[in-house]
């Protein structure tokens, strides 16, 4: 099932399907790790609701929910 | 002489290696982007001694961060014998990640392992024979905090310079394996240069700087990408490339690590984090520490005893009066001693001497020098603080809280990073800003960072407190200065959003390092940095300062020493202007010419205020017999700033906040701001905030009801805005 990764719930998991995001973003979250068939946890979400917390490829990540909005995750049912 | 580069991923023990190298004390800190420009040092004791250079933390040599791009310069035209390749143990995947970049460049690659102790204590090993395999470069382990492993390190980097290295891609091992073929024979064929891979790589990424420096090579490469198969990176090569590399090292890598047991409970970091950065708790956690932070900085009342101990009940030096100081005051009174000692003793030394030689070194070089020198304990006392948080890895979190607050003023939560640095001091701030990838966010964090209160800037809010404020509420008032600071930075950046700097916010993606305990070794480095910088400043042009303030303000045009100050060089130029000063308080008066005088050294470096205002009221007789007056100090310090309203000593230290921070923060902004119209911009916009919020400072302080006036005002401007805009919207749906 698809799903966006900033509509994930705290400790949810999933493995990253594509992104579509402006070239420099999609570039940085690249860089850091986020490709095709990555698995990403939500491990928190800032006191004011954003950003997020994620872990990937065993490190902590932070992003905005508007950088996070281009991530399409594919989850179990 | 061997030349180095170190090169890694942001916070992985890079500056620290270096440190332990070099034996330099640059400075470390536990946040991504502390190094900012390359450091170099010398290692001497291996075969040949090295000459090590200590480039920014980087991910990535793509060339979207200023940091990116001062690597890559260097790495493809500085030309270094050999690359250091400092990589995280606990973090292998992420940081291979530039390894494969490193790589395709044609020099040779020692790769160091760092924290593999820590590794260790979660039970996980790394196959170092297979990594060196899998790399074909050699792997050194090293433990930069415990300065092991760096003899090895150094004799492997004399081996290898000896040696020479071509270049290598994972690409000839991916999906693009033909395309990167096809490049590479166009690359060798039409261009001859070093690093043929390197461009190779960067051409098929569609890399920004390869795309401008070969256009025509570029257009080409772009004709064969159009014929490659579509997938789900939609002809973004970038992409492709990271997603190769990435493939590339689960696929080769994964072996090399071993896990004993799958560890499944929370690490020690996670814990921590669970309170610090808690939804409901996070904030009031942030301003608690921060308080705690300033009042045991401050506080002459630590225990907050005060209140329940009558008055005169005990009077202890340096421990307080009728209630317990702060550690940083205790410090400071300890000083405040020791400066008035030696003070005693010239005078005594001096009194057969000339009068102008007494003058010169009493009034003028020492009393001056003293004002400096006795805040010393608390600068110190504050950078103790925040170099603790910063080394923690708690300063990072404080950006993950604070961005969605940043952003409705066009900044991130990586600009709190910089103007945090700022309560410092502005200069580091200022060249820190270079971590933020976009030039508006850049420029703005610049515009605000002398409204974060600085260390220097210490000296004067205490000056004022003590004396104004005598005894208690001293905490208090210079906690309001770092609030004022704080407010008029918000406010004005709501403007700059909305005029001069439109547009959209930086991205925020950014590492969360793992919390650890501050390194003692590392406080000790940064505070001695600390200590040593500003004892220089002192020294140096500071001392060179006061000796021609005292020159202007004790002779007269006609080189005389003059009996009042107001008849000298100085005395005479500053009342020629000090009616511009007279509608923010501070410039009335027959001392007022004093303050505006003090003002402006203060441009010059804010440590000047305090010593000006010094050298002024050790030269004037008449303040210094009004000084026995009990409620103030007994100094004749005290006397001068006492002829000050308190309404217009606000004004007065507020000036001193938003204006010009100093030469070397106008020099940082000078080397950040790069276009000479923004620069000036600049300038004037700080002179200009600090004379209207100034302004208005005095006249609400002294008449209340002109806030209300200023208050009905604003209501209004705001109200016409929103109006404004809503029929705007309205006139646009109406077209459509």
């Amino acid at each position: 099932m698809e799903k966006l990764l900033k509509s994930f719930q705290m400790n949810e998991i999933g493995k990253v399907k594509r992104i579509e995001a402006t070239s420099r973003i999609r570039q940085r979250l690249f860089d850091m790790g986020i490709t095709p068939g990555t698995e990403i946890l939500l491990k928190k979400i800032a006191p004011l609701g954003d950003p997020i917390e994620v872990r990937v490829r065993g490190y902590e990540l932070s992003l905005r929910k508007s950088e996070a909005e281009g991530i399409i995750m594919e989850v179990g049912e | 002489m061997i030349k180095v580069a170190l090169i890694g991923n942001p916070n992985c023990g890079k500056t620290t290696l270096f440190n332990a190298l070099t034996g330099a004390t640059a400075h470390v800190g536990n946040w991504p982007g502390v190094t900012i420009e390359k450091k170099e040092g010398v290692y001497k004791k291996s075969k040949e001694p090295l000459e090590i250079v200590d480039l920014p933390g980087i991910y990535s040599l793509s060339p979207y961060t200023p940091e990116e791009v001062v690597s890559r310069n260097f790495l493809i035209d500085e030309k270094p014998d050999v690359v250091i390749n400092i990589i995280d143990a606990t973090n292998l995947e992420r940081n291979l990640y530039l390894t494969t970049q490193v790589l395709e460049v044609d020099i040779p690659i020692v790769v160091a392992l760092n924290m593999m102790d820590i590794l260790e204590k979660e039970n996980t090993t790394i196959d170092i024979a297979l990594l060196e395999k899998e790399l074909g470069a050699p792997v050194v382990c090293v433990s930069a905090l415990k300065g092991t492993g760096l003899k090895e390190l150094a004799d492997k980097v004399c081996e290898v310079s000896k040696t020479s290295r071509e270049g290598k891609s994972i690409l000839s091992f991916s999906s693009l394996k033909s395309l990167y073929q096809q490049v590479k024979e166009m690359v060798e064929k039409e261009i001859d240069m070093r690093h043929p891979i390197f461009h190779t790589v960067k051409l098929i990424e569609m890399d920004e700087i390869e795309k401008t420096t070969h256009p025509t090579l570029s257009e080409k490469v772009k004709a064969l990408e159009q014929k490659e198969p579509l997938d789900e990176f939609e002809g973004d090569f970038g992409g492709k490339v990271a997603d190769a590399r990435y493939q590339y090292i689960s696929l080769h890598f994964s072996n090399a690590i071993k896990k004993k047991e799958e560890n499944q409970t929370l690490t020690k970091s996670d814990k921590i984090d669970k309170v610090l950065t808690h939804r409901i708790w996070g904030i009031p956690i942030f301003l608690a520490i921060m308080f705690l932070v300033f009042h045991l900085t401050f506080s002459e009342n630590l225990f907050f005893i005060g209140a329940f101990i009558k008055e005169g009940t005990f009077d202890i030096p340096i421990i307080g009066t009728d209630a317990i100081n702060s550690p940083g005051v205790m410090l400071q009174s300890c000083m405040e001693w020791l400066t008035s000692t030696i003070g005693d003793a010239l005078s005594g030394w001096l009194e057969s001497a000339p009068a102008w030689v007494s003058s010169l070194i009493v009034d003028g070089i020492w009393e001056g020098l003293s004002a400096v020198l006795s805040f010393i304990p608390q600068i110190l006392c504050l950078f103790f603080f925040i170099c603790i948080l910063e080394d923690s890895g708690y300063m990072a979190r404080v950006a993950f809280i604070m961005d969605r607050a940043f952003r409705r003023f066009g900044l991130s939560g990586k600009a709190f990073m910089p103007l945090l640095m700022c309560f410092g001091c502005a200069v580091p701030g200022i060249m820190a800003t270079r971590t933020l990838e976009n030039e508006k966010e850049r420029r703005m964090t610049v515009m605000l960072t002398p409204f974060f209160s600085c260390g220097a800037k210490l000296p004067v809010w205490g000056v004022f407190a003590a004396i104004l404020f005598a005894g208690r509420h001293g905490d208090l008032v210079v906690f309001s200065m770092y609030l004022l600071g704080i407010v008029v930075a918000i406010i004005t950046a709501v403007i700059l959003k909305l005029t001069a700097l439109k547009g959209d916010p930086a991205p925020f993606i950014m590492e969360l390092p793992a919390y650890h305990l501050p390194q003692a070794k590392n406080v000790a480095i940064h505070l001695w940095e600390k200590l040593k910088y500003y004892i220089y400043r002192a020294a140096t042009v500071i001392t060179g300062a006061i000796i021609v303030i005292w020159f202007l303000s004790t002779f007269s045009f006609t080189f005389k020493m003059v009996e009042d100050a107001g008849d000298s060089i100085l005395g005479v130029i500053s009342k020629g202007i000090t009616w511009l000063f007279v509608p923010l308080g501070f410039g009335m008066g027959k001392d007022g010419w004093k303050f505006v005088v003090a003002a402006f050294t203060g441009l010059i470096a804010k440590e000047m205020v305090p010593a000006t205002l010094g050298t002024f009221a050790g030269m004037d007789g008449d303040l210094v017999l009004e000084a026995d007056n009990e409620t103030l100090r007994g100094s004749a310090l005290a006397a001068l700033i006492g002829t000050l309203s308190v309404p217009a000593a606000f004004a007065f230290m507020a000036f001193n906040l938003l204006s010009v921070p100093c030469m070397a923060a106008v020099a940082a902004a000078r080397g950040e701001l790069q276009s000479k119209k923004k620069f000036w911009f600049t300038i004037a916009f700080w002179m200009i905030t600090a004379y209207v919020v100034s302004l208005i400072i005095y006249w609400v302080g002294t008449y209340w009801w002109i806030g209300i006036i200023l208050l009905a005002i604003i209501l209004c401007a705001v109200t016409i805005l929103i109006v404004m805009k809503k029929q705007k919207k309205m006139n646009v749906t109406f077209n459509h």
